[in-house]
Order: C-alpha cells, then sequence, then structure tokens
C-alpha cells in the first residue's frame, strides 16, 4: 500500500513538474495589460522581424497565434472562448463572418497609410467599400512547372494538363474548392458554379485526369516540387513563390482559361479587447516600407502599389506572382452550405475513383 | 546449413525492422536539410530541438497528459474490474463485452464517435476533451490486465481473514492488494503506451491549441521534411532503448527471485 | 457485500454509458438521419447508390487484404525463428520496440526512403534498375502498412508456438515425417489460434488507416478510415462519415465472427 501511494504521488509531483514547465514555455496572454496585442494569423505569414520593429515603435506587447484553415480560424471566433484583436480571414469567409456579424466596421480616419493600398485590391464583392476589412496579401491559383522537364510554353492552359504526356507527373493541391475549380474553369465554366449538372461534369473531368495525377497533397507540396519528386504542381502563387526561391528552375503562370483570386485581409472580430493596438498594427503594416519588407519575407503579392515599387526597385519582386489578367480571375463568393457540401463530396468521390 | 539460414532471416528481418528508424536517426547528423545526401557530422538539429520551446512544451504536455489519463483510467479500470469480478452470469458476460467493443474498434470511429459525443453534450474540444478521450480508451485495457489477477485470488484466505476479524480495508491492504499489483501496474503501463502512441483519436477531438506530439509531427510532416523531427525520433529512440533495457535488466532479477522461492 | 461491489462499480458503469453506449447510440443515430435530423435512409442509399463508395469499399477491402497476407508471410517465419533460437526474450523485446517508436515517425522516415532520390532507389540504381516512382504507389502503401502491423502480428503466432508441446513435434518426426510434413500437418494447425488473433489485430485497423493513405499513398488509395476522417474533418458531413462508420462497425463484427466462430466448432 505504502509503495502504490509512493507511486501514485510521484506520478502526480512528475504531473505538476511538467505542467509548471508547460506554463514556462508557453507565452500565454500574461501581459493581459492594456498594452497587449492579440494577432490571430495563418502560421509563418509575418517576418518576425516586424512584430519585433513594432513592438519597439509603439510600445504594445504582441501575442502571436496561429490557424491553418479558414474553417478553424471561425470556429474558435465563433466560439468566443479568447478574444483576438485582429485576424486574417480570406475573402469568402470574411463575407461569412459579415453576414454573422462577427466583424467590427472599420474607422478609416486611424488609417493615415490607407492612400497606398492599390483600389484594384479593394472593394471587391466580399466586401463592398472595405467597410470591415484591409488588404493583406493577395494571390491567385495556377501552376508550377519544373523547366528541366517541360519546356516553357509547352504548357499554358488547364486543359493541357489532361495531355497523355504528363502521366504521372501532377501533384494537385488538397483543395475541394480549387480543384473542383480548376475543372469548371478549364470547361469554361464559373469557378463558383451553383449548377448540379456543370459540378457532376467537373467531377467526370476530374477522374479523367487521375492517371496523370501523382498525389494530391497539402502543403508538402513545396517539399516534392523542389526536390524535383514532380514536375507540375496546381497550387497557390504565394506557395509558388516560396518553392521558385528555393529551386531557381521553378516557374509558375496562371492558365489563360482564368483563375480564381483570393485576398488574404485583416479583420478586427467584434469582441476585440484592444482596437487601438489594432488600429496601429494596421496602419504599421501599411506602411509601405514594412509591407515591403514583409512581401519580400513571405513571397506573397502585397496590395500596398508603394511597396511594389520599393520591391522593384530593390529587384526583390517576384514579378511572375503580379504578372496576371485579372480580367480572367474570379474571387470565390461565399456560397450556401448546401453548395459547398456537394463540391467537397464530388472532390471526395473524384479521390476514391482516382487509381 | 539451415541455422544458417534461420540466421539469415532474422538478421533480415530486423534490418528490415529497424531500417526506417536508423534512417531517420542517421540523417539527424547529418547538417544539410534533406533525407538525400549526408552532407556531414553535425549537431545542428539538436540544438533547433533544443531552442524549439514549443515542441518542448508539446512533448512535456503529452507526458502529462499520458500519466495524467493513465492513472485515472487505472483507478477506474481497477474498480472496475472488481465490480466484473463480483458479478456473474449474464451481467458479467454483458459487461465484458462492452468493455471489449473499444478495445476492437478501429481508431477512426472511437475519434469520430467521441467526437460526436462531445458535440452533443456540449464539451468544447480541449485538453478536456483529449484528456476524457484517453482515459476513456485505456480503461478496458485496464480491467483486461486486472481480472485474471483477481481470479488468482485465493478466496479462502480472505474468508479466514474476515474469520479472524479482519476489516475490509485490512483485507484489502494486506490481501488483495499486493495479489493483483502487478496486473494494476501492467494495465497502468499499457494505459501509457496507449496514450503516447495514440494519433487516431487525438487528431478528432483536439482543439483549442492542444497538441500533442503525434498530431504535432503529422502537421509537420505535411510540410515536408524538417530534420529538427528527425533530431526528435532519435532521442525518443534513445529513451525508449534505454526503457528496454531497465526493464530486461529488471525482469531478469525478477525471474531469479522467482527461481528462488521455488 | 453485494452493495459494495455495485458502488465499485458507478465510475465503471459511468464510462460504458457515457463513452461505449453512447458513442455507438450517437453513431448510429447520426447514420440514419438526414442533414435536417430527420430520421431517413438518405446516407445509406447514398453510399449503395455511388459507384465510387462502394469500390472505396471493395478497395479497402482488398487492401486490407494484401495487408494481412503480406504481414504473415514475413512474420510467421519470424516467429517461428524467435521461438526456436537462444535469448526469445530479447529478440521478442526488439520486435515489439518499433510499436514504441510513434507511427507517424515510422511513416516520415518512408517518404525519405521511397522518394525519387531516397536510400531505396539508390539502392536499385546501384543493381542497374533506373529510379522509379515508389512514393505515392499502391503498392508503397501497403508496404509501409504492413511493416507498421509486423509485430501485431508476430506476438500472438510467438504465443502459440511457444505453447506447443515440443514432444509432439519431437513425436511427428519420430514417427517418420519430413520437416515439411512435421511444419504442415503438426505445427500450423496447432499455431492456427495465433494466427488467427494475429489476423485479427492487423485485418481491423487496415481498413481505416488514414494517415498512411494520405502521407504515402498521396490521397490515390481511400480506405473507409480516409473516408470517415474525411467527411468528419474536411467536408463537414457528420451524417455521412458515421454511415461509413456504421457499415464499418458491421464488417469488424463479422470478420470477428467468421475467425473466431471456427474455434467454438472444434
Amino acid at each position: 500500500m505504502k509503495k502504490l501511494v509512493g507511486l501514485i504521488g510521484s506520478l502526480l509531483l512528475l504531473c505538476g513538474l511538467l505542467f509548471a514547465g508547460v506554463k514556462s514555455l508557453t507565452p500565454r496572454h500574461a501581459a493581459g495589460g492594456s498594452k497587449t496585442l492579440v494577432l490571430y494569423n495563418w502560421g509563418a505569414y509575418l517576418d518576425p522581424a516586424l512584430i519585433k520593429k513594432f513592438e519597439r515603435e509603439t510600445g504594445y506587447q504582441v501575442v502571436y497565434e496561429t490557424f491553418d484553415s479558414n474553417e478553424a480560424m471561425l470556429t474558435k471566433i465563433r466560439q468566443g472562448g479568447t478574444a483576438y484583436d485582429l485576424a486574417v480571414p480570406s475573402d469568402y469567409t470574411i463575407a461569412k463572418m459579415r453576414k454573422e456579424h462577427l466583424l467590427q466596421p472599420l474607422d478609416k480616419s486611424k488609417l493615415s497609410n490607407w492612400k497606398y493600398l492599390d483600389p484594384a485590391c479593394l472593394n471587391h464583392r466580399f466586401d463592398p467599400g472595405n467597410r470591415y476589412s484591409v488588404p493583406y496579401f493577395w494571390g491567385t491559383l495556377g501552376i508550377v512547372y519544373n523547366d528541366q522537364k517541360i519546356k516553357p510554353g509547352q504548357l499554358q492552359t488547364w486543359n493541357d494538363l489532361w495531355q497523355p504526356r504528363y502521366h504521372r507527373q501532377i501533384l494537385l493541391v488538397d483543395s475541394a474548392r480549387d480543384i473542383m475549380g480548376m475543372a469548371l474553369a478549364s470547361e469554361g465554366k464559373s469557378m463558383n458554379s451553383t449548377s448540379s449538372v456543370q459540378l457532376k461534369l467537373a467531377e467526370a473531368k476530374l477522374v479523367a485526369l487521375s492517371p496523370n495525377v501523382k498525389a494530391i497533397v497539402g502543403d508538402e507540396m513545396r517539399m516534392y516540387l523542389e526536390q524535383g519528386e514532380a514536375a507540375i504542381g496546381v497550387t497557390w502563387s504565394g506557395e509558388a513563390a516560396q518553392m521558385m526561391q528555393n529551386n531557381r528552375h521553378l516557374r509558375y503562370f496562371v492558365p489563360a482559361e482564368g483563375s480564381n483570386l483570393w485576398f488574404d485581409n485583416l479583420v478586427i472580430p467584434k469582441n476585440a479587447r484592444h482596437r487601438q493596438a489594432a488600429y496601429a498594427f494596421i496602419n504599421f503594416m501599411l506602411k509601405p516600407e514594412n509591407a515591403a519588407r514583409n512581401a519580400a519575407y513571405i513571397g506573397y503579392a502585397t496590395p500596398n502599389w508603394r511597396a511594389k515599387q520599393l520591391l522593384r526597385q530593390r529587384h526583390q519582386l517576384e514579378s511572375q506572382l503580379y504578372q496576371v489578367d485579372w480580367r480572367h480571375l474570379t474571387v470565390y463568393r461565399n456560397l450556401r452550405q448546401r453548395k459547398l457540401q456537394e463540391y467537397n463530396d464530388l472532390f471526395l468521390n473524384f479521390k476514391m475513383s482516382s487509381h | 546449413m539451415r541455422k544458417l539460414g534461420k540466421a539469415l532471416y532474422l538478421v533480415f528481418a530486423f534490418i528490415l525492422l529497424y531500417l526506417p528508424i536508423v534512417y531517420l536517426a542517421y540523417f539527424s547528423f547529418s547538417s544539410g536539410q534533406d533525407m538525400v545526401h549526408f552532407q556531414h557530422f553535425s549537431w545542428v538539429h539538436y540544438q533547433a530541438l533544443w531552442a524549439d520551446k514549443n515542441l518542448i512544451a508539446i512533448f512535456l504536455q503529452t507526458i502529462l497528459l499520458a500519466i495524467l489519463s493513465s492513472l485515472i483510467a487505472t483507478a477506474i479500470g481497477t474498480c472496475g474490474a472488481w465490480g466484473i469480478f463480483r458479478l456473474r452470469g449474464v451481467q458479467r458476460k454483458t459487461l465484458l463485452v462492452f468493455n471489449n467493443v473499444l478495445m476492437v474498434a478501429p481508431d477512426v470511429i472511437i475519434g469520430a464517435s467521441f467526437l460526436i459525443c462531445f458535440t452533443a453534450l456540449g464539451i468544447g474540444l480541449s485538453f478536456w476533451s483529449v484528456l476524457l478521450s484517453h482515459i476513456a480508451f485505456s480503461i478496458p485495457i485496464v480491467v483486461l490486465m486486472v481480472l485474471p489477477r483477481l481470479h488468482d485470488l485465493d478466496l479462502t484466505l480472505i474468508d479466514a481473514a474476515q474469520d479472524l476479524g479482519a476489516g475490509k480495508g485490512l483485507i484489502f491492504n494486506q490481501i488483495i492488494l499486493p495479489e493483483i499489483m502487478p496486473g494494476i501496474l501492467s494495465g497502468l503501463f499499457m494505459a501509457l503506451t496507449y496514450s503516447l502512441d495514440d494519433f487516431a483519436v487525438t487528431f478528432f477531438v483536439t482543439g483549442n491549441g492542444f497538441t500533442t506530439l503525434s498530431v504535432e509531427i503529422y502537421s509537420r510532416a505535411r510540410q515536408g521534411i524538417n530534420l529538427e523531427i528527425n533530431a526528435l525520433s532519435t532521442v525518443m529512440l534513445l529513451v525508449v532503448l534505454l526503457l528496454a533495457g531497465g526493464y530486461l535488466f529488471l525482469t531478469r532479477q525478477h525471474d531469479i527471485s522467482l527461481g528462488a522461492r521455488s | 457485500m453485494k452493495n459494495k461491489s455495485s458502488f465499485f462499480l458507478i465510475p465503471y458503469l459511468m464510462w460504458l454509458l457515457l463513452f461505449v453506449a453512447m458513442p455507438i447510440i450517437l453513431l448510429t443515430v447520426n447514420a440514419f438521419t438526414d442533414t435536417q435530423g430527420q430520421i431517413s435512409l438518405t446516407n445509406l442509399r447514398a453510399f449503395l447508390a455511388n459507384g465510387a463508395c462502394l469500390k472505396m469499399m471493395v478497395n479497402s477491402f482488398w487492401y486490407a487484404l494484401l495487408i494481412t497476407g503480406l504481414t504473415l508471410l514475413v512474420s510467421y517465419p519470424l516467429a517461428l525463428v524467435i521461438a526456436n533460437c537462444r535469448h526469445q526474450r530479447l529478440w521478442l523485446l526488439l520486435v515489439i520496440l518499433p510499436t514504441w517508436i510513434n507511427l507517424l515517425l515510422k511513416t516520415y522516415a518512408f517518404i525519405g526512403l521511397l522518394g525519387q532520390h531516397g536510400l531505396v532507389n539508390q539502392a536499385l540504381q546501384f543493381f542497374g534498375v533506373a529510379p522509379r516512382q515508389l512514393l505515392f504507389t499502391k503498392a508503397a502503401f501497403v508496404v509501409v502498412a504492413a511493416y507498421i502491423e509486423i509485430p501485431f502480428m508476430v506476438l500472438p503466432i510467438y504465443d502459440s508456438l511457444h505453447a506447443l508441446d515440443k514432444q509432439i513435434v519431437a513425436a511427428a518426426r519420430d514417427l517418420g515425417a519430413n520437416a515439411w510434413q512435421t511444419f504442415w500437418r503438426v505445427i500450423w494447425p496447432l499455431t492456427l489460434p495465433g494466427v488467427r488473433a494475429g489476423v485479427q489485430a492487423v485485418f481491423i485497423p487496415s481498413l481505416s488507416l488514414f494517415i498512411i493513405t494520405r502521407l504515402i499513398g498521396g490521397n490515390k488509395v481511400i480506405t473507409l478510415g480516409t473516408a470517415i476522417e474525411e467527411y468528419f474533418l474536411t467536408t463537414m458531413n457528420w451524417h455521412m462519415g458515421s454511415m461509413i462508420g456504421v457499415i464499418l462497425i458491421v464488417i469488424m463484427v463479422l470478420v470477428l465472427l467468421a475467425t473466431s466462430g471456427k474455434e467454438q466448432n472444434r
């Protein structure tokens, strides 16, 4: 009995020690005072040096928390367990959050650097007049290929991917909306299609692509393309930019049939506690110098025209990202849950019937 | 000749079993960034691992979770085994069948159905939901470990003690507990292993920033090869080897003492 | 005494209720309701009507069979060799040891091993075979899954071999049976329970693997497990996910009955 008590006691003691260890290692909202800013962003989506700089300049303490999908972020903001001062959702999620009254309207008089934003990135359907959101980065969906394996100019359209010579060479990003959208665009249909017939046809077209598909992967696509494991990838421009930094043989383009245009915007959730800090941070990030630095670090396309000029002067501009004809691009609309389900289910069907 | 064949097969099988693990460990010492070319020997990835406070915190909380869940599961499981032991007939059979449901169910189903359960009960996904799940899937193995020990109990001994006026507490402490102790300990050990090894169930029921090591490794593996993970697995391999060596050593002594008694 | 024992049972019964009975009931309820919460057979009908779903089910069955077969092929000789050599406990421990290394880590190692320039391809090149696509193939998926499952097959087989009465084997040899006859007529039938336990321990988890399908199979192999995970966590269609779960449970029960029923006949 004594042994048992001793064993349990020592295990509990160990638990206490472990708990203390975990607590001391995780920076919680320790500085709960008014000089904090709780930022909720995608993983690795902000130059850490800029956080340091912001803290130095303003005296605010930044707590940086991350998410890996719009859905995960939305669930957490809905649940309201923690109050975030700033979040970075994508376009269609902003529309959803607006509808659910989860966002605060912006007071633009507090944002003196608003003038640096490219008007083309403003006033889109997901947030007319940008009452709630500030563009952070934008990008497209397109094709990355390795010019050692595929001659430049040989691959130009979505439909080219279906050619038998690309047998087992294509990696697809694991995202229902994007891959179904690709199939729709290749048929000249809208990437926001709600027609069940069109969606069915898109799935059938994807099944026809499956002999060429090597794998359907997530973020690891970057590694496989950089190491030459596959020749072609269908992915987002930002991911492509990071691959191109590591492998100079990779090239990115947006197919002629049209594609998706997306925006990740900064928003202030309704239950934010430190609004002053949030405004200070948005204005800080809109400053051309900072926006340019962030874009050079992350590799995504900046919506800040002045920052773009700075990048060009410094030869840091990844021009392949910006060379797109916006007239062919569509922003995803916030579809009804039922339709979204249809996209997801058809995409899963495609995976199940691929061989 | 046949002996040689056997030895060769043994060597072959063990090379197969350990190749991936050794492969991971080997590249953890490479100064490069991939698992293709070994650059030159370096401790960089171990330094990176040591500096990665986030990963260490996750490592600690994984162990914390394992200890807490296995302790509670062992307590509940032991009580359950005692209860089942006291039952007879149909009641007992039914309980045992239900006990084994979680033992044979695929972990994807366990995870999915727990997720439904937590949602229905309004329990948010966090450390607590993971803890509850780990307790839940460890209980049946504890019962299965303790029950045979209870069957080996000498009931006449208990009756005799009762006749001699021993209280229930005394009987429990002096007779029952020492007898079933090995069962409890192996139950605890199995529960620990289950908890440390689990991926699927945790993957379903975790949320609110809480992760365990396996879930974290999964999300990192999806971002491509990162030799810091190799360093981590080498450290874990060493710990496991030490534990196994210790176990062998301890049980060898145990065998000897058993031999001496008989 | 009776009261006392039921007092001990309270936490355990609570557990049974909350984490065994309730999940099964909720899973079934979810499977037989549609998104509006109406009781219906929509999901079952959708599953049966959808060719892709049926194909997926047949596929996961087939793969589970392949994985189990391959595992048995490697494990039985291994168990046999271990049961007949010195330091059995040491070898056995060495078989169990890899199971203590996290499954994810082992899978992760195979990503490196099977890559275009990985160790296996380098070895092939050494023997003059051109590097080939290994990762994201069905064979890779089966091999990695079998690798993961080997210890769970070796253990029960070893147990039954260990329990085997050595004198019976010796008697068979004395009576003039050659090595093959002794194995086929004596050892194999007597260790069948162990094989059966091993098959159970491997086949059911193989139906529901979902990490390996993604990391090694490149999402091109979809098993029942992957489908459940996708429906629950990606497409958020819990009703369909539950339906597949229920189907998987039914299959599981059938497999268990099929493999243990014979035992009672004996």
